[in-house]
């Protein structure tokens, strides 16, 4: 029964959110919920798209004020792709995920948006990285953001294991994703997912009847 | 990011005061962990052990889970004060009430005097109770009383600023028809979990079964406790 304060403070239309990014063996699944809300009280989209993908193998999703958000990620977008022609090769996922933790950290006076960077590149394979809110950069394994993530923790800390296969790493952030719109009121509708690996990019759609169902409902 | 419980800060007129450390201004608080399962026959509860003042953790081996009858028990969250204070309230009447009926007091008689007086004293009180038992009429039995004074029971429930981090992983892991190792061992897995993330929640696990033939309490130390670290 604990109350979020988070959102409320969050201007205008707000992402309250689930968002999730794990690696597995060969390639990294990036997920989000599709439900953008204002204030908690009002649906203003059922079917938004937070997964931004910033170049070929590089996505990243997006958690709270999606004005912010928006802003930062098509600036992001122009750097990395600029970047990536002056380099002549495709961006690192850590330089994406620099990026857009410059654009945080400088501007973390104004902003109001958190990251997930995650994708796969030639120097170190698939990758995820967390962008917070006042712009720290973390490279983790999995990583789970937005409001909705608070009741996944336990389901998330006890059910990850690393080098999953595809179809394990699909199923687990499927289920965290159903787990954790179940619980939370500013997270809902489709569940977006995105595969990456060397070969390259999928995206699996998951409407809200298809999820996976627990015990109680 | 995450959600919280609010932890009864009150604000003092001595604030600046240099003498009393910042802890010993702030109320004690349970911010906890608790939870309550039924089985056929019986149910089982559990929770942390940690009691703050603020940052400073006042007991590392509380009990929360509070006896108010022989086999009706209750799980405390929020102000440590209020709780015990509600609980002892409780245990009085019940134990009056028990010997007026001359017979063992009903699981959802309890829950009811719980209910009554938490939202009787709503504005004034900040608890959140979990009251779980068994009875000869309808066996095992978990009823929620959380702040603001509703009843409702349920085959499961959990509590305090630690559960939320636990919801995933309870929906996906409950099973109805458990039996009463299943519920413990799911139990001790949830405590563990939530123990690492919730700040205010921590120490030993303390868990309980009762039964028709009575109590049976242990206690998970926290090197004991199942792991989950991914790194």
């Amino acid at each position: 029964m604990e109350i979020d304060f988070m959102d409320s403070q969050i201007k205008g239309v707000s992402t309250g959110t689930t968002i999730l990014a794990v690696t597995f063996n060969g390639g990294v699944i990036i997920g989000s919920d599709s439900r953008a809300s204002i204030g908690g009280y009002y649906v203003s989209s059922k079917t938004i798209n937070k997964l931004i993908q910033v170049h070929d193998r590089i996505f990243c999703c997006i958690a709270g004020s999606l004005a912010d958000a928006q802003a930062v990620t098509k600036a992001a977008k122009f750097q990395i792709s600029f970047h990536s022609i002056q380099m002549e090769s495709p961006p690192l996922v850590k330089a994406a995920a620099s990026v857009l933790k410059e654009l945080c950290y400088n501007n973390k006076e104004e902003l109001q948006a958190g990251f997930i960077t995650a994708g796969w590149d030639r120097k170190k394979g698939p990758q995820v990285y967390t962008v917070a809110l006042g712009g720290m950069l973390l490279s983790q394994p999995f990583t789970i953001g937005g409001s909705g993530s608070t009741y996944i923790y336990g389901y998330a800390d006890a059910k990850y294991k690393p080098d999953m296969s595809r179809e394990e790493c699909l199923q687990f952030a499927t289920n965290a994703l159903a787990l954790a719109m179940g619980r939370d009121n500013v997270s809902g509708g489709v569940a977006h997912l995105v595969v990456i690996t060397e070969e390259g990019v999928e995206h699996v759609v998951i409407p809200g009847d298809k999820l996976p169902k627990f015990h109680d409902e | 990011m995450a959600a919280y419980m609010s932890a009864g800060r009150s604000e003092n007129a001595f604030s600046t005061h240099d003498f009393v450390p910042e802890w010993a201004q702030e109320e004690v608080s349970t911010g906890t962990t608790i939870m309550a399962v039924e089985f056929d026959g019986g149910v089982v509860i559990g929770a942390d052990s940690r009691t703050t003042t603020g940052a400073y953790i006042a007991n590392r081996v509380t009990d929360k889970l509070t006896p108010i009858h022989d086999h009706i028990f209750c799980c405390r969250s929020g102000s440590a004060a209020d709780t015990q204070a509600v609980a002892d309230a409780v245990t009085y009447q019940l134990g009056f009430h028990s010997i007026e009926l001359d017979e063992p007091p009903l699981v959802q008689t309890a829950a009811n005097l719980f209910q009554q007086m938490c939202y009787r004293y709503r504005e004034e009180l900040m608890a959140g109770i979990i009251v779980a038992g068994w009875d000869k009429r309808r066996g095992g039995q978990v009823y929620t009383v959380p702040m603001g004074g509703m009843i409702v029971r349920q085959p499961m429930s959990v509590g305090g600023s630690g559960s939320s981090y636990i919801y995933g992983f309870m929906d996906s892991n409950y099973k109805p028809g458990m039996t009463k190792e299943e519920c413990l061992h799911f139990c001790t897995q949830a405590l563990a979990l939530a123990m690492e993330r919730d700040g205010s929640s921590g120490g030993v696990a303390r868990l309980a079964a009762i039964t028709e033939e009575g109590l049976e309490r242990r206690v998970v130390l926290g090197h004991q406790l199942p792991k989950f670290s991914n790194t």
